[in-house]
Parts: structure tokens; C-alpha cells; sequence
């Protein structure tokens, strides 16, 4: 492979794959609000 | 008294489902052909642009209206105004043709798993597919019907329906999340697999090397705008109705960048998966890397992919059924969702309860595929309405529904705040900006781009009255049909309507 496709290629997975655990993460740090009973339809 | 409409029952499954609605046969053979055409590792920037500039905003607006009328997609635009109604039933519509044929190319993938052991399409995969196992003839209208097809789409529509009949908890976000992980799974093993072959690294070398020329070209830009766009499954109404089962106060803006982000990433991999096995097949076979992947779709998975397993220098078998086998789950659970969204909708409209409501519906879009597809003049039927109705019915509803919802509506802004109210990512003027200049903008270049393309030359050399049914026929047909669907008088719309706004009901 070339020097410019090795880039590419790491620059392409580390912010794809990189955006989606960071996506991951941050809502995992914020769960949904817990709902009152009478919404929770269960 | 109307049923307490269905939840997700965890934030995961939602999650799983929609990005299992998103990741479909798209990314495994569309995706890798429009990157390599757009200029290799340099479409890494249209791509990227496209994604947060009109991907993500619009999976957002969609899961708002969605979760926001908690309704399917006839209703949720009615809730936005009575004469919107249209849109919606114009994306169902659009589902029911779609899912009529897209079930068809999971039965060949079906059937391609088990060719994969023995590998038995022989020397020549291109007669084998177009012979052997289609019985393609000339472009035209039913006239015998392929066993060897009808099948396994018979097998494809009794799991389909068979998931859809234990509804939105117990049937889909379960088989999401089995589907989702095994497809994971599946394809990463393909994926190692690939990567030891020699010449693995010259097919990567081509999908990955920039041709930084290329992103100055117009028309790149309007490919990667239509991958991100056909590619996360907006403008079918899937994500409207996904949305319509969350719950009031779940994350809408973060999931929308998770399902978005979790889409490319697959999409990525599928492209290291299959440049890794096309490098292969070029070093062996001594031709050009784009002369093996040919112009993407259904003649690389199931002509180009069999040429390369059986040229494999050991575990073809296993190679044919990880890659086969892949097809089937993506496929599956975009399948599953294009049917949630007409189930669904009836189900609105009629008040009908959830089994009844899959029979009826499922079994009318199951029938009409096996009564249409596995036939000999199936592949050329599937592939007319597939372009017509993307072209003109997915993107078209898209370009319309953003238009209707950022202009003439000017309904950005509360679907802006209904999103923030629970996002724990805050939208601001930016989204605004993409929706109401920058992806009507792009959508309608695209849609002039592809209608000059249309008109100047016929679509594959097709017969015009074949093209006439089969490609405008469809693509005029589902807007008549939505047109006509949001005419009917209905007495229990705006009963539902005023239901949906009491938050908290029982």
C-alpha cells in the first residue's frame, strides 16, 4: 500500500470508528431520565 | 378505546433496531463502488461532510416527528398538518414496493450460502446466476415462474412475518439484537479472512489511495450526498416509525449520531472487506482492481464474490458463507423494518390489533413478491422498480418531506426544541442550516442530475414500455397511491392525534 492510502486509511477508521465510540460513550454518560410510572408502559 | 402503543423496551434495542434498519445490502455492494469512484481515500471529506451536513440532521428531524406524534408516518405528518398527511402515505407506499423485491435479492443470498459449500456455480458465475439459478429471459412481464427462487422467498417472508408478529419489544428489538451482533461477527471473521489473502493490500491500496482531483468534481459529491442518504434509510418513513416507539424522554440527538456513526463504520469495514478480496482476485487474474468490481450491486455480490471464493487458495466454503450469510442478515433486518412501517401504518389507520394487522399486510406484500420476482423476468423487473422508486420515490419523498417540513411548514424550530428537551447534544443554528438550505439543496441537485441522466438515454437499454410499467409506472404508482391513501376519510386520525398529545395516557 501507498504512504497516502496507509494515511487515509487510518485517518478514515479513526474518525468513523472513533465517532462512533465517542457517540457510545457520551450517552452512555447520560442515560434517559427516568420516565414516572404511568409512562412507562409496563 | 385505543391500545397503549408499543415501546423499546431498552435504549439498546432501539438502538440496535435502527441501526440494523440502516445497515442493509447497501453497504456490503453499493458503498465500496462509490467510494472507489469517488476518488478513493478522498472521499473521506464529501463523505464525512455528507454525513453531518445531511445523514444525521435528517435521521434527527425524522426521529422527532416520529417520536414527537408517537405515530407512523401517515399520522406523524398529519400532526404536523392535515394536508402533509401525503408524505406519509407516499413513504409507505414506497415501503410496501420496496419490500416486495428487497426480499427477493435475500432469497438469492439464500441460496448463495449454499452454493458457497461445494461451490457450485462452477467455472462460470455469470451463466450459472443468470441461467442456473434466475432463468433470467428477455425484459418483460411474468412468464414462468423459477422454483429454486420462489423457495427460499417463501422461507425469507415466514421469518420476516414470524419476527413482525411478536411485535416491536418481543419481535424486533429481539432479533436486533441477535442479528446485529451475529452480522458483527460474521463479517469481521470475513473481513480477517480477507485481509491474509495476497494482494489484499494493492485492493485496499485502491480503495484507500486519495485522488484529491476528484472532490472538486460535482458529480462526487452528489454520489456520496445519495450513499449517506439511501444508505441510512431516510425518506422510507423506517426511522419515523422506529421513533414512534421510543420513549418520551429518550435521547434523540445522541442516538441519531451513534445510528449514523455506527452505520458508516460498518460501511467502512464492509469496503477493507471486499477491496481486500477484489486486490486478491486482480493479482490473481493479472486484470485492473476496476475491472473486478465492475459497477458495484447485485453483479458483485453474486457474480465477482463467487469468481473470488472459488479462486481462494483454501477455505473458499467458509469465505462464501460468512459473505453470503451476511447478505442475509443485513438484509433481514432492513427488510423487517421497511414492513414495520406499512404494518404500522394500517395498523394507525385501521385500529386493527398487531397480529391480524402483519397477516393482512405482510401476506399482501409477501404475495405480491412471489407472485412477481421469482420469475424468469424477475431480476429485470426488481431492477427497473428498484431504480425508479429509490430515485424517484425515496429521494424525491425525502426532498419533499424536508422542504414541506423546513418551508412551508416552518416546523424546524419545534422539532428542534422537542428534540433538545431530551438530547443531552443540544441542536442549534447549524441544524437548522443543513435542513433548510444545504440537504434541499444537494437532494434537488440530485434529483436534476439523475433526471437529465434519465432522459437522455433509456435506463440499461431497457424496452420502453417494460421501463414505462417497471420503473415510471412504480415510481409514479406509489405517489398516486399515497395521494389516494391520504383521501380517504379518516374519523379515527384525529381521535388518534388528540390521544397521542395527552402525554402520560393509559
Amino acid at each position: 500500500m501507498s504512504a497516502g492510502a496507509v494515511v487515509m486509511m487510518i485517518v478514515t477508521i479513526a474518525i468513523v470508528w472513533g465517532g462512533l465510540v465517542a457517540g457510545v460513550l457520551y450517552l452512555r454518560r447520560h442515560p434517559d431520565e427516568v420516565e414516572d410510572e404511568s409512562e412507562t408502559g409496563l | 378505546m385505543p391500545r397503549e402503543r408499543e415501546q423499546w423496551a431498552t435504549r439498546s434495542g432501539f438502538l440496535l433496531a435502527a441501526i440494523g434498519s440502516a445497515i442493509g445490502l447497501g453497504n456490503i455492494w453499493r458503498f465500496p463502488y462509490v467510494a472507489y469512484e469517488s476518488g478513493g481515500g478522498a472521499f473521506l471529506l464529501p463523505y464525512l461532510i455528507a454525513l453531518l451536513t445531511a445523514g444525521i440532521p435528517l435521521l434527527i428531524m425524522e426521529y422527532a416527528i416520529g417520536r414527537r406524534a408517537k405515530a407512523s408516518p401517515p399520522l406523524a405528518f398529519r400532526g404536523l398538518n392535515r394536508r402533509a398527511e401525503t408524505i406519509g402515505w407516499w413513504q409507505v407506499a414506497i415501503s410496501f414496493v420496496i419490500a416486495t423485491y428487497y426480499a427477493v435479492i435475500i432469497a438469492w443470498a439464500v441460496r448463495y450460502t449454499g452454493f458457497s459449500i461445494g461451490q457450485d456455480w462452477g467455472e462460470d458465475p455469470e451463466a450459472f446466476l443468470m441461467g442456473d439459478v434466475l432463468e433470467a429471459t428477455e425484459p418483460g412481464f411474468v412468464s414462468s415462474y423459477v422454483s429454486g427462487v420462489m423457495w427460499p422467498l417463501i422461507a425469507v417472508w415466514v421469518v420476516a412475518l414470524g419476527v413482525l408478529v411478536f411485535g416491536v419489544r418481543r419481535g424486533i428489538e429481539r432479533a436486533s439484537k441477535i442479528f446485529i451482533p451475529l452480522l458483527v461477527v460474521l463479517f469481521i471473521a470475513l473481513v480477517i479472512q480477507a485481509l491474509t489473502l495476497d494482494g489484499a493490500g494493492r485492493g485496499l491500496d485502491a480503495f484507500f489511495a486519495p485522488d484529491w482531483d476528484a472532490i472538486t468534481d460535482g458529480s462526487v459529491w452528489v454520489a456520496v450526498y445519495g450513499q449517506i442518504f439511501f444508505s441510512l434509510s431516510i425518506g422510507f418513513g423506517i426511522m419515523i416509525t422506529y421513533a414512534s416507539y421510543l420513549r418520551r424522554r429518550a435521547d434523540l440527538t445522541g442516538s441519531a449520531l451513534v445510528a449514523g456513526f455506527a452505520n458508516s463504520s460498518f460501511e467502512i469495514l464492509a469496503g477493507i472487506g471486499v477491496f481486500a478480496a477484489i486486490g486478491f482476485m486482480a493479482t490473481n487474474t493479472g486484470v485492473a482492481v476496476d475491472e473486478v468490481i465492475g459497477e458495484g450491486g447485485i453483479g458483485l455480490a453474486f457474480i465477482a464474490f463467487p469468481q473470488i471464493i472459488s479462486s481462494l487458495p483454501a477455505a473458499g466454503d467458509l469465505f462464501g458463507v460468512l459473505f453470503f450469510g451476511s447478505l442475509v442478515v443485513a438484509g433481514m433486518s432492513s427488510l423487517i423494518s421497511i414492513m414495520q412501517v406499512v404494518i404500522s401504518a394500517v395498523q394507525d389507520r385501521t385500529g386493527m390489533p398487531r397480529v391480524p394487522s402483519v397477516l393482512v399486510v405482510g401476506g399482501a406484500i409477501a404475495l405480491a413478491s412471489i407472485l412477481l420476482f421469482p420469475t424468469s423476468e424477475g431480476l429485470y423487473i426488481l431492477d427497473a422498480a428498484d431504480h425508479f422508486v429509490l430515485q424517484y420515490g425515496v429521494a424525491m419523498a425525502g426532498l419533499v418531506s424536508v422542504v414541506v417540513v423546513a418551508w412551508v411548514l416552518r416546523q424546524l424550530p419545534a422539532l428542534q426544541e422537542h428534540a433538545n428537551s431530551t438530547s443531552a447534544v443540544r441542536l442549534g443554528w447549524p441544524w437548522l442550516l443543513t435542513l433548510g438550505l444545504i440537504t434541499p439543496l444537494v437532494l434537488g441537485w440530485m434529483m436534476w442530475d439523475g433526471l437529465r441522466e434519465e432522459l437522455a438515454a433509456r435506463y440499461e437499454d431497457y424496452p420502453a414500455t417494460f421501463l414505462a410499467v417497471a420503473g415510471w409506472g412504480v415510481a409514479a404508482g406509489v405517489l398516486v397511491v399515497g395521494v389516494l391513501l391520504s383521501l380517504v376519510p379518516w374519523r379515527r386520525a384525529d381521535q388518534l392525534i388528540s390521544v397521542a398529545s395527552e402525554e402520560g395516557r393509559s
